[in-house]
Order: C-alpha cells, then structure tokens, then sequence
C-alpha cells in the first residue's frame, strides 16, 4: 500500500508542478488542485496508514491510541481542503478578471513576443 | 507604596495628556495648552512630594507586570540624578507650552502638536525612569519617533519632512545599535534589571565582548546626542517650531545620549577604550561643532551648531569620568538646558516679530524690542561662559576636568589647550549672534515691523534667564544639594560633598577662562565683517556637508541601488517566478534531506490490496491526462482532474479518515462547478500556436518536465520513508485520550476541530470570509473580454425548443433534491461531533443544494421562489463563533473554551450539546454563505453580458432608424 501512494503522490506532485510552470492560466488552476491533492495526501500520509480503524471511539473511558488513526494530520488536511478550496475560488476569479482586463489568458499579462 | 504609585502616576500624567489633548477641536488653542499645562503641573507636584525620599537617598521603584516570561516588566526606578532630570524636563516643559500658545499661529492644527508634545514629554520622562534596560530602548525609540513627527509638524514645508525623515534614520539606527548593546549586556550580566547591570561593572569590563557592547552603546548615544560625525541631523530638525526646537534639541532629547553616558559610566567607563572613544568624539564635536557655529547665517542654525557643541562639552566630561568630571556634567546638562532653550525661544520670538532669522539682514533691534534684547543678551553671555552666569560655572568645571592629569595619553595632554580652544570660539559666535542681531545699524528691509512680543511669550524666557542668573550668583546655594544627590546616585554613596562656589581664588581654569574671553573677543573683532560676508558653513569645508553626503547616500541605497538590483535580478513575469520559487522550494526541501534520507530498518507496511493498486493506476492516469490535457482541451482536464480528486476521495475513506472522505467529495463538486462556470469567459483555442513546435519551446518544455519529474520523485521518496518509519508517539494521542473526557465527542477530529484548535478554525474560517468578499468585490467590476459576449454556437442552439425542454427531467429531479440535501445537511451538523460531518461538510451540503436549483432552471426562475443573503449568512456565522468565544469570558474561561454535555431530549433520546456546536453552527453559516456567494456571483456574469447584449442591439436599432 505504502509504494503504491507514495508513488501516486509523486505523480499528482509532478502533474501539478508540470502544470503550474505552463504559461496559461487556466494550466496553472490545474496544476494548483492537482498539487493540493499531493500534499494532502502526503501530510495524511505522515499519520502513517491505516485500514478500518477511524479516528472515531466508544462513549467515555479512556482508550489505546495505537488501536485508532492519528487524528492531528486528519485535523490538519481538513483545514487544509477548505483553504485550499478557497485559494483556488480565488484564483479562478483573478483569472477570469484577469482576462477581462488584458483580453489574453497568459499568466504574464500578455502574449510573449515571438 | 505611596512613592510607588506616585511614580507610576508620574509616568502615566504625559500620556493621559496626550491622550485628552488628541480628542480636542483643531481650534482649541487655549484648551489644549491648559489641559497639558495642568497635566504637567500635576506632574511637579508629584516630583515635589518625591523630594523628601530621594532626598534621604532613597531609591524608589514601582512596577507593573508586562511580559513575565522573558523578564520584561514595566519597572520604574528614581534616584536623586533620575529626579534632576525628570524635573528640569517637566520644568522646561511647561515654560514650552506657556511660549507655544503664543508661538503657534491660529491656522496651525493644535491638538496634534500639544498631544505630540505630551507624548514625547512621557516618552522622555519614561526614558528616564526605566529600571529595565530593554524598556529604556522602547521609550527611546518612542522620542525619536515622537521627535520625527513634531520636526514634521509643519509638513506642507519640503525642508520640514527631510529634516524630520533624516532625524529619524540617524536616531532610529542608533536606537537599534542601543538595542542590540542592551541585549548583550543583559546576556553578560543574566538581568535586564537596571540596578543588577549598574552593579556590574566589573564583569561587563572583564567580559570580551565588552568591545563591542561598548561600540554599540555609543553608537546609540551619540546618534541622540549629534556628536560627530552623526551630528548633521540637528541642524535638519530645526525646520521644527522653535518650541519644539527649544524643548527637544536643545532641552531634553538631545540629552537623552549625555544622560546614558553618564548613568552607564560606573558600568562601561573607568578603562582606556572608553576614554579615548568618549573623549576624543566629545572635544571633536565640541570644538568643531563652535567653529562651525561661527560661519552660520541663520540664527537657529547658529543654535544648533552651538547645541552640538556643548553636547560635546557634557560627552567629554562623561569620557574623563572622574568624580569633578561627572558632577561638571550633571551641572552643564542643566545649565545648557536653561540658556539654550531662553535662546531659542528668544529666536524664536524674533523670527516671529520680524519674519527672518538671517543674522545678515536683521540689526539694531535694541531699539524695537529692547526687552527681549537684554533677555537674549544675558542668555548667550551665559552660553559664553561668562562669570556671574550659570554657564561659567559648568565651564570652569569642565576647565578644571580637562586640565587634571587622567592616563597621561596625547589626548589627555591635549585636552587643556582644545579647552581653551573651543572657549574662544563659543565667545566669538555668541558675541556674533547679539552684535549682529541687536546692535549695528537699525535694518530696514525686514518683511514685518519689529515689535515686542506679547508679554506671556516672554515671561518663559524672562524665567529661563532669571534662572541663569541665580544659579550664576549663588550656586551653592540653589543647586548644589541637588546636584551633590544626583552624582551621589551615579557615582555611590561615599562621594564627598563638593562646594560648588564662584570664586575658587586665582586658579589655573580661572586664566583659561580669561584666555578664552580674550581670544574669542580679539576672533570676533578681527574676522566679524568677512564672516558675514562669507558663505554660510567655514571656509572651504562649506562645501562638504555632512547633510549632503547622507542624502546622495540614502538616494543610492533606497533608489539607485534596488533599481539597479531589479534591472539585474527581477523580472515583472510570472512565469519565471513561478519556476524560481519552485526551484528554491526544491532546494530547501533536497539542503537538509540530502544524505540523511534513508529508508526505516523495519519497514511498516499494510498488505497491498490489488483493488488500491488499480484505483491509483485509474488516479494516475487522470492526473496524468489533466496535465495533458488542460492547454487545449479544458473540459477534459476538468473531468480529469475530478477523476484524480474523487481517487483521493476514495483512498481518504480507504485509509480511515471518514471525516476527510466526506469534504473532500463536497469540495470537489463544487470546485468542478466553479471551474466549469470559469470556462466560459476563456478565449478559445483550436488552433495550435506556431511557436510551441519550434526549438525554444521544447528546450523550455523539456526542462519544465526535469523539475516537475524531480519533485514528484523527491516527494514519493520522502513519502514512502515517512510512511514506512515507525510512528513516534504524539500529540495526537493526548488528542484521542482526552477527546471525550474534555472536549465531549468522540469523533476526535471535529473536536480538535471545533475545540482543541477552536483558534485555528476562527482564523480559517475569516480567511474564507475575506475570500468570499474579495470574489465578489473582483466580479461587481468585471468586464468581460469583447469576444466572450457574442452569442456562441451551443448558446444559439438552445433556441430550439427541442433542445430547450432537454433539461426538464434532470430540473424537476433537482427540484425534489433540495430538501433531500437539506436533511442530509442536518444530519451531517448535528452528528458532527461524534461521527463524520460537521458544520463545514453541512455548509458544503446546502450550498450544492442551492446550486443544483441554478443548474437546473432559469436564474430568474430560482432567485423569484429562494431569496439567498450570502453576505448575512457570512457576517451572521462570523458573529456565532466570535460570540461563541467571547462566551467563555463570561464564565471566567479564556478565549473559546468549550462546555460539553449530553441532554436527553424526549422522543430523540440522549444529544450531545456542547457549546462547540455553536461554534459549528458559526461555521457552518459561514461557508453557506460563502460557498454560495462566489457560486451566485460567477453565474450572474451571464445575466450581466445578457444585459450588456440587449444593450448593444438597442443601440444598433436606433441607429438604424436614424
């Protein structure tokens, strides 16, 4: 399990790079999410895997930790999925404003001299 | 306790001015200065029921608790030399306000100057009355701020805020040396308390450091004081009202550097290093500073240069530190003080009567203003030094000081002669300021007629010189306990007393001072006329100021140079940019994890399931294609890209986050919406652009491709070593383990969420609100680009009615989803706190259900039968969760300190009810409001180009029809 998402987090990473390095716009929103998806999964994947036990207990008492998954990386890329929904809202708003303005999709602002 | 508080009070009484001055009418002129005059006389008061204790040598402290931790506290200490001084400022301070009423004209905005002044006044008087050294930087940095704002109160004028801008620079960076020299010595000493460094003395001088603490300490103070070479900023400050002038540059700020040289003198005085810094820049800065005194035309620059002068007198005297040396400049600190604020007031008066303070075109004004005449007359002779005045007095001390045998080094040996030198020249310029200015023929080409200023604007002036004179006649007298108490409290207690007297007998500093007289008359007699002719600087260094110099060099280094630096390295391109950041954060990440990477010994691992393996080959390929794809095919890599993201949906339900599974599928549907409304303002793309197949363009690719490859790679290997390490026991299991006992829920992850890191969720949940608001505010001005508002092919399509009934199935489904999806939001809310959901996936949840309603039917259709407020929703959610927090004060808790309980409700049995819920529902309130507002705001852009369309054709048509 581990090699086959550690791998596909290199895949989403490299998508996503790949992509945010293009000089289109709507390339760079791409590779953006693309990029989010890696890193949540990576900072998930810090709590170690775990198949079939939730981070969710039984009513009172007091319980083994090594029996449930690490809630903190879960906390952690909840938070994150929500600023990253709304870094890329953004985006996609300066885009569109953007291309409104200068009248071409270049993340530059204007067609590079050719 | 009473001197206590009474020193707290005393500290407090500027700034509570300061603060009541600031709320007055701008043309309560009367008002302003009566508040801060009785403030101030407060302030006397309380310094005259001090007298008695520090009179009987004790030393009083108060203090408030601050930062504890770092050992910063607000302590205040005052000893017989640290009332000296608070007294000479509150005294000065309130002649100042009295002159300031009538200086100031009746246009001038007199709040802020009163309340400037005030501040600087508490500023100052805190300065003084630290008993913690890194408080003493604060207040210090609070007077050069505070100076910086009244040089510029005037700031219509050009010369007003370069003046006031330079002050601040050479201040400001002297401060921050101070900074730094006071950080040290609180290392070297393990205490930032004043007491415990001013007892230290011996270990800072043994330390090796103590070179550079030193070097620091008096880069600090010789940048306040304007010692040379960082002298050339108080000549700038005199584009300030004269009051100012009079108090700050002449009076008190400028003090501030004397008075920490002679307070830190026991701790970092007393070795030869200290001796050649402190008194080779204090007899520089004392005689150049009287020569150049000579050569200015203008009568506050004349002043000013005069000022330096004598700082450099009290800077040489604090360098000898001898005990005659000390006491010299305690008593020329408030000698100085009192001759040279009459003199600027007495300019300042002056400059007001007859509209100029070039000393070439004033004369004769003996005769309009005879009073103000014989006031300025005796003021400089103090300035002088001549005997019978106050300023005689500190000057034969400082003759004695300097003809004493120190450490017989060529400085020392020299010191008697530049004495004597520096006398001669300080007799020239002020017998220059009153022939010029008073006698002579009567000028006639003077912009006002001279007259006598009103009598209050003297009566400060008339004090000042009275002043002079009393302590000129009578020195021991009138301050010599004073002062034997204030060099006791620097120097220790065993001091004895010495008798300040006017006639010691024939004595050696007696002749210097005849020398002095002598030379300085015979300088004047012989040179007068061509100096007044001359340029306005001394001969041939005219041209070399020191002014100009930091100019030409703060151009260079805030203009010239990042120029420069951008032409070189910068770019305005983005595309760069981005390859440069990513390149860094590759570097940053492969710099500590070069070499040290190594996979665990025993690797964990989770059997592999084939069903995962495929999924990911699935996800891989969507990730893949959606990089592919996304330059001219965006629908596609829109699909891909949710492809990819509906694969970490599933591998977050897989690997046991139900919580994450939940968001992250909400999130992804309404990211897909988003995206899918953004693409129809994109220009569009068919044809291939010519220069992708050429050479440039694959080169450029093809390194893209190398970085985006090491990224991935260098991800993946990190990933799989982290994943594979064994897991150090963390804070994560004090999350699980107390989850339910303090937070009240099982489902740990919302309760980190809502109450362990409630802060955290505040925070995120205001940046989506500014999200939220700044989406909209970027759409209310949009214009679409020309060729997005044409009718497109599949638009035009629509028309035919076939095609138009395509979607009324799907709108009547959608239509009976919406309260299907708002049950589901419900119970994602309310089960939250123990099982997956929350008031974010709730929020997510009723917004998709608000959306599906535009998807399916006609805009108008929707908004006519469901009025949606984001905006409330947002501002409402924002009030929840603030509220919730604030909530928790009431009961004596700190910031959003949850409460947790279960109640049983009938029919629905046991719920839990903590007041984190509140705070959810904050959450949720708010993401609806948000998630909707951005939704509504990009699909109302058709309506708008619908609108701007309809315009057009009308306009078509009425042109027709003309």
């Amino acid at each position: 399990m581990e090699i086959v998402l550690s791998a596909a987090i290199g895949i989403l990473a490299a998508s996503g790079v790949w992509l945010l390095l293009r000089p289109r716009t709507f390339q760079v929103i791409v590779g953006l999410c693309l990029l989010s998806y890696a890193v949540n999964l990576f900072i998930f994947a810090m709590g170690r895997l775990m198949v079939g036990v939730p981070p969710i207990m039984p009513r009172g008492g007091f319980i083994d930790p090594t029996a449930y998954a690490d809630p903190l990386p879960q906390a952690l890329v909840l938070t994150a999925i929500v600023i990253g929904f709304a870094a890329t809202a953004l985006f996609l708003v300066v885009l569109i404003a953007a291309r409104g303005l200068t009248g071409n999709d270049h993340v530059d602002g204007k067609e590079p001299e050719a | 306790m009473i001197e206590e508080n009474l020193l707290l009070i005393l500290v407090a009484l500027p700034f509570a001015a300061a603060l009541a001055t600031s709320t007055m009418s701008p043309r309560a002129h009367d008002a302003a200065a009566w508040v801060s005059g009785l403030f101030l006389a407060a302030g006397g008061v309380v310094l005259a029921l001090l007298h008695g204790p520090i009179g009987a040598g004790q030393v009083v402290r108060g203090q408030i608790g601050w930062v504890p931790a770092p050992g910063l506290d607000l302590s205040f200490r005052m000893d017989g030399f640290v009332w000296l001084f608070v007294s000479l400022i509150f005294g000065i301070g309130i002649l100042v306000l009295i002159y300031a009423r009538y200086y100031l004209s009746k246009t001038d905005p007199v709040p802020r100057f009163y309340a400037f002044l005030m501040a600087f006044t508490g500023a100052m008087v805190g300065m003084v009355l630290s008993g913690n050294i890194l408080m003493l930087v604060v207040f210090w940095e609070l007077t050069s701020i505070l100076s910086f704002l009244l040089i510029g109160y005037w700031h219509q004028g050009q010369a007003a805020r370069e003046g006031a801008r330079m002050a601040l620079i050479v201040t400001g960076a002297g401060g921050l040396c101070l900074l730094l020299a006071m950080v040290l010595l609180g290392q070297i000493v393990g205490s930032h308390d004043l007491d415990r460094v001013l007892a230290a003395g011996d270990l800072v001088r043994a330390h090796p450091l103590y070179p550079l603490v030193l070097g620091l300490f008096l880069l600090g103070c010789f940048t306040k004081s304007a010692q040379m070479p960082f002298h050339f900023w108080l000549p700038g400050a005199m584009a300030a009202p004269t009051p100012v002038s009079a108090f700050l540059h002449s009076a008190t700020m400028v003090k501030a550097g004397v008075f920490l040289l002679v307070r830190f003198s026991p701790v970092l005085g007393q070795t030869d290093l200290w001796f050649h810094l402190v008194t080779g820049t204090g007899m520089a800065t004392l005689v150049l500073g009287a020569f150049f005194a000579i050569f200015r035309h203008d009568l506050k620059g004349l002043l000013a240069y005069s000022t330096i002068s004598h700082l450099g007198l009290i800077t040489a005297l604090a360098g000898i530190g001898s005990t005659g040396a000390i006491l010299a400049a305690i008593f020329h600190i408030l000698n100085h003080a009192v001759f040279k604020a009459s003199l600027f007031m007495a300019a300042g008066i002056i400059d007001h009567e007859t509209g100029t303070r070039d000393m070439r075109r004033l004369g004769g004004l003996r005769h309009a203003m005879p009073v103000t005449a014989s006031l300025a007359i005796v003021a400089s002779a103090a300035m002088a030094g001549v005997p019978l005045l106050n300023g005689f007095l500190s000057k034969e001390m400082f003759f004695a000081a300097a003809a004493d045998w120190n450490n017989g080094s060529w400085l020392d040996n020299a010191l008697p002669y530049l004495a004597v030198l520096a006398g001669a020249f300080s007799v020239a310029y002020s017998l220059r300021f009153i022939a010029t200015v008073f006698f002579g023929p009567v000028a006639t080409d003077l912009p006002r007629a001279p007259h006598e200023p009103p009598a209050l604007m003297r009566r400060p002036v008339e004090a000042l010189v009275l002043i002079c004179l009393v302590v000129g006649i009578l020195p021991g007298l009138t301050l010599g306990p004073v002062l034997h108490l204030a060099a006791v409290s620097v120097l220790g207690p065993d001091l004895p007393y010495t008798d300040i007297a006017l006639w010691h007998g024939l004595t050696l500093p007696l002749a210097m001072s005849g020398v002095a007289l002598v030379a300085g008359l015979l300088l004047y007699a012989v040179f007068g006329r061509q100096i007044a002719r001359g340029p306005e600087g001394p001969p041939l260094l005219h041209r070399l100021r020191a002014q100009k110099l930091f100019e030409r060099g703060m151009f260079r280094l805030t203009w010239t140079l990042p120029r420069l630096g951008l032409r070189l390295f910068g770019t305005e391109r983005l595309q760069p940019q981005l390859r440069l950041i990513v390149l860094l954060a590759l570097a940053a990440a492969a710099v500590p994890l070069w070499g040290v990477l190594a996979p665990a010994a025993h690797p964990l691992s989770v059997p592999l399931n084939p069903a995962f393996a495929a999924m990911w080959g699935a996800g891989a390929a969507c990730a893949l294609g959606a990089a592919a794809l996304a330059k001219y095919h965006r629908f596609a890599a829109v699909i891909l890209l949710g492809g990819a993201g509906a694969v970490t949906c599933l591998t977050f339900a897989w690997l046991s986050a139900p919580d994450l599974a939940v968001t992250q599928l909400l999130v992804e549907i309404v990211t897909t919406v988003l995206l899918l409304l953004g693409l129809r303002w994109l220009p569009k793309r068919r044809e291939e652009i010519a220069a992708d197949r050429l050479l440039p363009a694959r080169l450029r690719r093809a390194r893209d491709f190398v970085i985006a490859g090491t990224v991935g790679l260098g991800l993946a290997a990190v990933a799989y070593v982290m994943m594979t390490s064994p897991l150090i026991p963390n804070v994560g299991d004090w999350f699980l383990r107390n989850a339910y006992h303090e937070g009240g829920g099982t489902n740990v992850v919302n309760v980190i969420l809502v109450d362990f890191r409630a802060f955290d969720t505040f925070g995120e949940i205001t940046v989506l609100a500014i999200v939220g608001i700044t989406v909209f505010a970027l759409l209310r001005r949009f214009r679409p680009a020309p060729e997005s508002t044409t009718r497109s092919e599949e638009e035009a399509g629509l028309r035919d009615p076939t095609l138009a009934h395509a979607l009324l199935v799907p709108s009547v489904i959608m239509r009976w989803m919406f309260p299907v999806l708002i049950v589901l939001a419900a119970t994602l809310f309310f089960r939250g706190h123990d099982l997956p959901g929350g008031g974010f996936s709730a929020g997510v949840t009723v917004s998709i259900a608000i959306l599906l309603q535009y998807l399916g039917h006609d805009l108008r259709w929707v908004e006519a039968r469901l009025t949606v407020l984001p905006i409330r929703w947002m501002g409402v959610g924002l009030l929840i969760a603030g509220g919730t927090g604030l909530g928790a004060f009431v009961f004596g808790h700190p910031f959003l300190t949850a409460h947790a309980r279960y109640v049983d409700l009938p029919l629905i049995g046991q719920v839990p009810a903590a007041t984190a819920l509140i705070f959810d529902a904050g959450v949720f309130a708010l993401v609806l409001g948000v998630t909707v507002l951005m939704l509504i705001a990009l699909a109302h852009q058709s309506l708008r180009i619908a609108r701007l369309r309809e315009r057009d054709r009308l306009a078509q048509k009425e042109r027709e029809a003309a």
